[in-house]
């Protein structure tokens, strides 16, 4: 066990490289999530049409072959892409489809008389939607949106896979160099654990940051 | 003086279902109407139609001077555009049973991002105006409360104050009481008829309160199936009804003398 203290400055940068993935894909995915779940709201019908099938693909199809397309195949179409780059787009457009749901469920259900008095108040259909309908939807995705955050994290591990040093690939090397392999294993799984405590708090964090705003009890929130 | 509503011909239908039969109906500035009838007789449908929160299946109906929902291009008249829709609403606006008021805003925030948002009025004076129709409404101390916190009475008077504040030419009431606690109903009905008494916006409400409509009204209109069966003064329609359909109605309010 005291032999995998060596590998802790390669620890230290594998958390962080899992760190900065979950991150970076997670803006990716929260911006994919609105586009595409608003899109699927669109009065006009081509862009519910575009919207759907961007959803229904990334879902439908596995994030790891997603990537190795990207990083394998996408060089021999002459666009080459980091393997950061692609791990983040791969997961990050993989949650993003779950995430556009979320939105498209939200925003859904706000209540007809919502829409009705902003019509009534004669909003535009982009002022009901930014300044009504999304406002009162996003405290609904918040417990949801928690969830994928830590599916998200824990998605970025298959970015070991195109070589980048994250903390699943740092335990293969640790297991490749000594002879060690339940130790190596089992202390990446009590960090990803740790950070997905992390990413639980921050959720939690901001849903409070909300309800105390707006003088509300939010289902699920744990009081502090 | 011209009409500031004409309902020229207008028919309405859901499917099978006819709900204003050959509608005709002129309403001059500054006018009360009190719409009064049995349920289903397509009251809260004349409202809808006028917000355009609900289309027309034939007819006309003219605005201060416009059609509502027709424009005319190339001497002809066609369905009006959104654009059209939009600056036709500028004039109207309209009070819910439900208030739907916005839920994640607070009292004095409701009756303010409308005016900044669609008159483009400078946030100062947006919160001066919210502030001074909370006055109005006698609601000054509830102004940073969420309508979760206010009582339905509270949550109809900021509806009402959001309402003023984009100065309607025409204010649409639709049954703003009966979604209320009986005891809460006055203190909605009377700041109605503090402003049917002080304003010149035309104003139509549909109502099952007989006293109130009695107080508010220049005229009482009563409905049966989608058309005008009795219109009048309000002591004509509450004391002599002519039609043996109105007196049946109106028999059901026993309070009414
Ligand atoms: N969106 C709709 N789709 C189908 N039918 C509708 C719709 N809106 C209203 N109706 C029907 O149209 C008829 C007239 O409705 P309206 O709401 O105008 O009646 P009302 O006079 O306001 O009745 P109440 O006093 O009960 O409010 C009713 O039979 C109602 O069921
Ligand atoms: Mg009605």
């Amino acid at each position: 066990m005291g032999q995998i203290l060596e590998f802790t400055p390669l620890l230290i940068e594998g958390t962080w490289m899992t760190i900065k993935l979950t991150v970076v894909s997670a803006v990716l995915a929260l911006v994919i999530s609105f586009v595409v779940g608003l899109s699927r709201l669109s009065s006009s019908r081509s862009v519910r049409v575009l919207a759907t099938i961007y959803l229904e693909f990334f879902r439908g199809t596995s994030a790891l072959v997603q990537m190795f397309f990207m990083f394998y195949v996408l060089p021999l179409l002459g666009l080459t892409l980091s393997p950061f780059t692609a791990g983040v787009i791969a997961c990050g457009f993989n949650l993003g489809s779950y995430g556009s749901e979320v939105v498209r469920g939200a925003v859904q259900s706000v209540g007809k008389g919502q829409h009705e008095a902003s019509t009534a108040l004669n909003y535009t259909v982009y002022q009901r939607y930014r300044y009504v309908l999304i406002p009162q939807a996003v405290p609904m995705m918040i417990p949801p949106f928690g969830n994928l955050l830590i599916e998200l994290m824990k998605l970025t591990a298959v970015t070991s896979l195109i070589t980048i040093a994250d903390l699943t690939f740092v335990a293969q090397i640790i297991r490749a160099q000594t002879a060690m392999t339940l130790e190596p294993f089992l202390l990446i799984l009590v960090i990803y654990f740790l950070i997905a405590s992390v990413l639980v708090g921050f959720t939690d964090f901001v849903a409070r940051s909300i309800a105390r705003k707006r003088h509300i009890t939010l289902a699920g929130v744990r009081r502090s | 003086m011209a009409n500031i509503i004409e309902f020229q011909n207008v028919h309405k239908s859901f499917g099978e279902l006819k709900v204003l039969d050959d509608l005709n109906l002129h309403v001059e500035p500054g006018e009360k109407l009190a719409l009064i009838g049995p349920s289903g007789s397509g009251k809260t449908t004349i409202l809808r139609i006028l917000m355009t929160l609900e289309t027309l299946s034939s007819g006309r109906i003219i605005v201060d001077g416009d059609y509502l929902w027709h424009e005319e291009k190339g001497g002809r008249l066609i369905e009006a555009s959104d654009a059209h829709l939009h600056k036709m609403r500028n004039g109207i606006g309209m009070v819910f049973q439900h208030f739907n008021l916005f839920p994640h805003l607070t009292a004095v925030q409701n009756i303010e991002q409308p005016q900044i948002l669609v008159r483009r009025t400078p946030k100062i004076e947006a919160r001066e105006k919210a502030m001074e129709l909370l006055g109005l409404v006698g609601l000054s101390d509830k102004q940073n409360h969420f309508p979760h916190e206010l009582s339905g009475g509270q949550q109809q008077r900021v509806a009402i104050a959001r309402s003023l504040a984009m100065d309607p030419k025409i204010m649409l009431f639709d049954e703003v009481t009966s979604a209320l606690d009986p005891e809460l109903v006055d203190e909605v009905l009377n700041v109605l008829r503090r402003l049917a008494a002080d304003s010149d916006t035309t104003m139509l409400t549909v109502t099952h309160e007989m006293h109130f409509a009695r107080d508010f009204a220049d005229r009482v209109l009563f409905f049966d199936k989608g058309k005008i069966v009795e219109a009048g003064k309000p002591e004509e329609i509450f004391t002599h009804p002519k039609e043996e359909r109105t007196r049946n109605f109106l028999s059901k309010f026993i309070t009414v003398t």
